[in-house]
């Protein structure tokens, strides 16, 4: 049991020349079996299982991770956390998901860092402000704090984008949901893996998942075959993003993802110079500054379905061109890397969250570019789906029986750029 | 330490050049680098670190230099973080160091060093949780941060360049010059790219020599970026993507720095750089060095240095055995301290001195110097090779990286793969030359075997880095590994190692033989971090150049009677073409001309530019056939000469488009999509029919060779039979939903009897080079009529008036053809179509679906926002959306369309229409209210 962090806990540390810290989660050998197996030490993944641990007080469980915990979308990501959901059902759970994030520093006793600067998404036709009224409106309505902004509370917002006569695409307004924000993603995956071996769940890395083991008779899943050899389990649950259809494979049933890589860049660090997240859907970019002080750059997920996590010049120069065309005085600025994560989508951009047609499978996938500000709701919600058997009732309209019963619940159309 | 220029190097002689460095006068000399120019003028402190805003020098002199990051210049030209190692000397150049506050030589942020023990690996993720993030992050931000981005756009211009070639050498040293040389002689297309500024080889007749410039990345199927410097008056730097047959690797080595306590001071560097200042520049860093190495190769660094006349005051030599070299330099009176190393750089703000240890006997010394060389062997450039999908192997005999397997037509040379010896590099390069010409392997030499010191980890608290820029240490990887971030990746992450500018160019190979260490393991277990691209930093606006900014970085697309619009006094707006919408007479609003011209739609005729409609033609045996799997009905029974309104759906069954189909003949149809899905649509029809169902047919989109011209209105038949059209325009011969061809003036025209106003209309397309001639006629020939231009907007006030609705805007992600009064037929149609499951699934009949209906607010006078919500549902409060609004000039009222949830069955009652803390109280009607029966358009 590690000591708590604080002010004090640094001092001690300090004066103890920094030797004497705790770890921050153990590397046990993992047991035959558990109670419940998560495969993916993703930020899901490990805020399921410190929530089965914590509030459902199930302590023999295990997440398992194929590399090293948070090397996902977890850690990819461009930590922009939000609630601009147009739906009722998507309000209601992104919504409840960043109100957890504003305690979540204190509940992991970990800095997350959610920093709530705000995200404008500016337009650039009066086509675009009629439809961001139609959001704006609809998520009011919902109970999401999203207002209006016109050019020039824009541009107070951030000054420096392209409001010269230049512009391609004037800017003529915006909205701006104010508790949103960025928080630092890795941070989320460690807080929780730290919280979640506090409360005795075994974190095994470097164990990738090779088979799924389901009882003959029932179909109910018995465990699952690893790299690091068979473990059995009563209930599992899947939270591996883009290789869910995989892990769908090895249990024999087939998911509606398709999995597409999405690419983002980091500037070399500059002292602040932008204190929103500023978005553009048409320009296709949006961009915020780390705490480091790097720019966090990102678009749209390339059109082809693809596992390659990394980066290409298409995207890349389509992301800089936008980028430049959005907030001009960046040109100068220096692109520092280029990565990519792979984004798994079902046809409405809304996720999969509940039972599977494997009894004792459950499913936390297909939250395309959105995931990482699903965390905490995510984690919640679907550790008490795999406790209960019962789908949470935030979750019930993500079902995978909605694409059977076409109620879909297409953020898709509601959107229109990754963040 | 306190550097100098030679007076007997060629550079001293060189043209004069002044800049300013900190507000401070210098001179240097044409070919310095501003790091060469900052040394000879005895300039030691450049810069501040980023946590504890430590002072620091030049270490380096390429792009591993982590320190002497620079601003340069002001204002819209302001450079941040300019490597001062890589920036040519320009006269009046101006450059200012980073992150500090009020002067690099006294920092307030120095402060944090002093307590750097509260602030070690991931403090802030322990601390400055209470009250609130909120509260500190403000100043944790302004700390953070290295140099000030600019906020004026960018006056420069960026260039780009594709090439192709056969062989592409990365790196002009010894080994990239032997390359190119073999691979040219070989009698292929070579290109050799060197960062550097020149490249001391012949030219060669197939050889291509860019020299400044530098890879940056490295793609699949052998697509290589580059970034040349030009900085020109005009354009600053060219973006080269480079696509080669094969490509050489020979970006050298990076040299490693010793980790011992304060190793950060400045006066410490590399050796290697030392030597590059003293022989390329002729700058000696300091006049009494002392030099710390592990194997021979620091030792002609401290030989030359002694030849150039430097007070070489040691050799700390950590191996018990000095090799063989160690005479030469003994020779030279130099003293060597083998079975030494140095513990400590001695001096608060620069070196002063060394201390070393013996380690046989634990004694200490002190020794006297102003520099310090370290030469902690050399690692492999290995960034590109990774970048390739190339894996590395860690070799024991350089303690590096190299090159193992490559994954596409690549080869490393040279350093870049663990070859040091000149004359080795020599032969490795020109091995893989010919291989690169010929594809034969011939002999390479052998990765020499040196006589190494193995790592030395030093004691806790000796404030080691690793990471000189993020101010890394070694305590900080120890605290990291006892905390368990064990990956590489996870140690990277938590203590920030190796994610500075030069992306752990410096310091990765040193952490990573530490981290292994610490867990008890080989150097090479733990591999490296991901090295991703860029190789170097590259500015946003070089790999933008391709993509050509302003009007140009979405091309504008003209209508094509654009000028004559212009002349019309026309106010275009981008609906993805630059389209009129309204032509405002005297100083008419918008919506004032938008009324005039719809009136004078309704009462007399208009003229209306439809050419952005897009226009697809499906020909073949199988195209009707075709067309009844992608549509709602069945285009295939429309027969020759007519036209039907048509509905796309996608597998949903949601609306896509809508348009008219026109058969032209048997196998030969036309489909009109809305302008803003026209792409989409043709895009759509390709898939399917590539995808699915590969018929007899081939798709052409035609939308920019035609030119389209509505003539709308009571009068419009009187317009055209004015105007020299040879079709028979009578309601009998001619009547709605027929298309004709036929001349008009003489010009081939197709022309459709179709309505978006609910006005008799005639479509009217010509080839697209006739546009302004037609427009220019048939206003001649409707003068008499009183007709006018109608833009946009008034068009969008007659379709609201007749309920035509706009798919995209009047419907959403659900809408489906019997949510907006087209459910008819679907269930009847024999056939399979897209969508077909969908829409005969239940949820497609289910209750409470939302519905398009009309919507007239009790008060006339209101126009209810677009975007409106319809409220008072239950559970949820939004029971529908204002999808179309506007104030309707004949029944001289507000008008909207709206998706209401079950609204068919509302109509007539009261509902409240919502937006942004306002509402309004509206009837729900039908969505046509004007000439509902339809008998207008039939002229």
């Amino acid at each position: 049991m590690s000591r708590n962090y604080s002010a004090l806990a640094l001092l001690r540390g300090a004066l103890g020349g920094n030797r004497n810290w705790d770890q921050a989660w153990r590397s046990p050998e993992p047991r035959a079996h558990y109670d419940a197996v998560i495969v993916g030490g993703g930020g899901h993944g490990l805020a399921t299982a410190y929530h089965l641990a914590k509030t459902h007080g199930m302590t023999n469980v295990a997440v398992l991770e194929k590399g090293w915990i948070g090397g996902g979308n977890t850690g990819r990501n461009t930590t922009i956390v939000r609630s601009d959901y147009y739906y009722p059902q998507s309000a209601a759970f992104f919504n409840h998901s960043v109100s957890l994030y504003e305690k979540l520093s204190r509940e992991l006793n970990f800095n997350i860092m959610f920093s709530q600067r705000g995200m404008l998404t500016v337009a650039h036709s009066r086509g675009e402000v009629d439809f961001q009224r139609r959001l704006v409106n609809g998520m009011a309505l919902n109970g999401i704090d999203m207002e209006m902004v016109t050019p020039d509370q824009a541009r107070k917002l951030c000054p420096i984008m392209n409001f010269g006569p230049e512009a391609r695409y004037p800017i003529l307004g915006g909205m701006l949901q104010r508790r949103a924000g960025t928080v630092r993603h890795d941070a989320v995956v460690w807080g929780y893996a730290r919280a979640a071996d506090r409360v005795g769940v075994d974190i095994i890395q470097n164990c990738g998942v090779t088979g799924i083991d389901r009882d003959p008779a029932s179909g109910a899943v018995t465990g699952v075959q690893t790299t690091r050899g068979a473990i059995g389990c009563g209930k599992l649950g899947v939270a591996v993003a883009g290789h869910s259809t995989m892990l769908a494979d090895m249990a024999g049933f087939r998911l509606p993802l398709r999995s597409y890589a999405l690419q983002a860049f980091v500037s070399e660090p500059l002292k602040p110079v932008l204190d929103v997240v500023a978005s553009s859907a048409l320009l296709g970019v949006y961009v915020s500054q780390s705490d480091k002080g790097g720019l966090v750059i990102g678009g749209n997920a390339d059109a082809y379905a693809s596992y390659a996590q990394r980066g290409n010049i298409p995207t890349a120069e389509a992301v800089s061109a936008a980028l430049v065309e959005f907030i001009p005085s960046f040109s100068r600025v220096k692109m520092l890397r280029q990565w990519a994560g792979i984004v798994d989508y079902a046809h409405d951009s809304s996720p999969v969250l509940g039972l599977s047609p494997v009894p004792g499978l459950y499913l936390n996938c297909g939250w395309g570019g959105g995931g990482f500000k699903a965390i905490p709701a995510g984690g919640e919600t679907f550790a008490h789906t795999i406790a209960t058997g019962t789908p949470h009732p935030l979750i019930t309209a993500f079902s995978l029986d909605r694409f059977r019963d076409l109620a879909l619940v297409d953020e898709a159309a509601a959107a229109g750029i990754e963040h | 330490m306190s550097g100098f220029r030679l007076k007997d190097h060629p550079r001293a002689a060189a043209a004069e050049i002044g800049f300013r460095f900190n507000g401070s006068d210098y001179r240097g000399r044409a070919g310095d680098t501003l790091a060469a120019a900052l040394i000879a003028n005895g300039v030691v402190v450049v810069g501040r670190s980023f946590k504890y805003h430590r002072p620091r020098g030049i270490i380096g002199s390429g792009f591993a230099e982590t320190n002497a990051l620079v601003q340069l210049g002001t204002g819209a030209h302001t450079v941040p973080n300019a490597v001062a190692t890589r920036v040519p000397l320009r006269e009046g150049l101006a450059a200012s160091s980073v992150n500090c506050w009020p002067s690099v030589g006294f920092d307030l942020g120095g402060l944090n060093d002093r307590f750097s023990r509260l602030l070690s690996a991931g403090f802030y993720y322990k601390t400055f949780i209470w009250p609130s993030w909120h509260l500190f992050e403000p100043i944790i931000r302004r700390l953070a941060g290295l140099g000030r981005a600019p906020t004026l756009p960018d006056p420069d211009r960026y260039a780009a360049r594709s090439h192709a070639c056969d062989v592409l050498v990365i790196g002009g040293g010894p080994a990239g010059m032997a390359a190119a040389r073999a691979a040219a002689g070989g009698g292929v297309q070579v290109t050799l790219v060197e960062a550097d500024d020149h490249v001391a080889m012949e030219p060669l007749p197939n050889l291509r020599i860019l020299t400044r410039t530098t890879a940056s990345g490295y793609h699949d199927h052998n697509l290589v970026t580059a970034v040349e410097e030009i900085d020109g008056p005009v354009v600053r730097q060219r973006f080269w993507k480079i696509r080669a047959k094969r490509v050489l690797i020979a970006g050298g080595a990076f040299e490693r720095p010793l980790l011992f306590g304060c190793n950060d001071r400045p006066g410490v560097m590399l050796a290697g750089s030392i030597l590059h200042y003293l022989e390329r520049h002729g700058v000696a860093a300091g006049r009494r060095p002392l030099f710390a190495v592990v194997d021979d190769q620091g030792y002609d660094v401290a030989i030359a240095a002694r030849r150039a006349g430097l007070d070489v005051v040691g050799i700390v030599d950590a191996r018990p055995e000095p090799g063989p070299i160690a005479a030469a330099a003994d020779a030279l009176g130099i003293a060597i301290y083998p079975n030494h190393s140095v513990t400590r750089a001695i001096g608060r703000k620069v070196v002063s001195g060394a201390e070393l240890i013996d380690q046989a006997t634990g004694q200490r010394i002190r020794i006297v110097c102003d520099l310090i060389g370290m030469s902690g062997g050399w690692s492999p450039a290995v960034q590109l090779f990774t970048q390739s999908g190339g894996t590395l192997r860690f070799e024991d005999r350089i303690g590096a990286f190299v090159p193992d397997r490559s994954v596409q037509n690549a080869r490393s040379c040279g350093a870049a793969r663990g070859i040091f010896d000149h004359a080795d590099c020599i032969a490795d390069g020109a091995a893989a030359g010919h291989w690169a010409a010929t594809g034969e392997d011939r002999e390479v030499p052998e990765i020499a075997a040196a006589v190494r010191a193995p790592l030395h980890l030093p004691p806790p608290g000796a404030k080691a880095f690793v990471d000189m820029q993020t101010d890394v240490t070694v305590d900080d990887l120890r605290q990291a590994t006892d905390e368990n971030y064990r990956s590489v990746e996870h140690v990277k992450r938590y203590t920030v190692w190796g994610m500075g500018t030069d992306q752990g160019k410096l310091g990765a190979v040193n952490g990573v033989a530490v981290l292994a260490a610490l867990q008890g393991l080989a150097p090479g277990a733990l591999g490296t971090t991901k090295f991703r691209p860029p190789f170097a930093p590259v500015a946003f606006g070089a790999v933008a150049a391709d993509r050509l900014l302003g009007p140009f970085f979405h091309p504008w697309k003209h209508l094509p009677a654009h000028h004559w619009h212009v002349a019309q006094n026309a106010v275009f707006e981008d609906y993805g073409w630059l389209r009129p919408s309204h032509y405002p007479e005297g100083d008419e609003t918008m919506a004032e001309a938008a009324h005039r011209e719809a009136l004078a739609v309704r009462g007399r005729v208009g003229l209306f530019d439809s050419s952005s409609l897009g226009s697809i033609e499906i020909r073949g045996r199988d195209a009707g056939r075709f067309l009844d799997l992608m549509s709602v009905g069945s285009p295939s029974t429309i027969k020759l000469g007519a036209v039907r309104y048509n509905l796309l759906c996608n597998e949903l069954g949601t609306l896509m488009d809508d348009g008219v189909i026109a058969r032209l003949g048997e196998d030969h149809f036309l489909m009109t999509a809305s302008t803003s899905h026209a792409e989409r649509v043709y895009r759509w029809l390709d898939e399917w029919h590539q995808c699915e169902w590969p018929l007899a047919l081939s798709i052409a989109e035609q939308t920019a060779r035609w030119a389209v011209l509505t003539v709308a209105g009571p009068r419009a038949r009187i317009v055209l039979e004015n105007a020299d059209c040879d079709v028979d325009l009578s309601r009998e011969a001619f009547p709605h939903n027929q298309i004709r061809s036929g001349r008009i003036a003489g010009v081939v025209a197709r022309i459709q009897r179709v309505s978006f106003t609910g006005e008799l209309s005639f479509e009217i397309a010509v080839a697209a080079d006739y546009a302004e001639s037609l427009a220019t006629h048939l206003m001649t020939c409707g003068a008499a009529e009183g007709i006018i231009p109608f833009g946009l907007e008034a068009l969008d006030l007659l379709r609201l008036e007749k309920g035509y609705i706009h798919i995209g805007s009047d419907t959403d992600s659900r809408t489906q053809p019997a949510d907006i009064g087209w459910g008819k037929g679907i269930a009847r149609k024999a056939g399979d179509f897209l969508g077909k499951r969908s829409l005969l699934h239940p949820s497609a009949s289910a209750p409470g679906r939302a519905q398009l209906v009309g919507l007239q607010p009790v008060d006339p006078a209101v126009v209810l926002p677009i975007g409106a919500h319809i409220i008072g549902g239950d559970p949820h409060p939004s029971r529908g959306i204002v999808t179309s609004s506007g104030f309707s000039p004949m029944l001289e009222r507000g008008l909207s369309l709206a998706l209401l949830d079950g609204g068919r069955a509302l109509m007539g009652s009261v509902v409240t229409a919502w937006s942004e803390g306002r509402s309004w109280p509206a009837t729900v009607a039908d969505p046509g209210v004007y000439d509902p029966r339809g008998e207008r358009l039939n002229g």
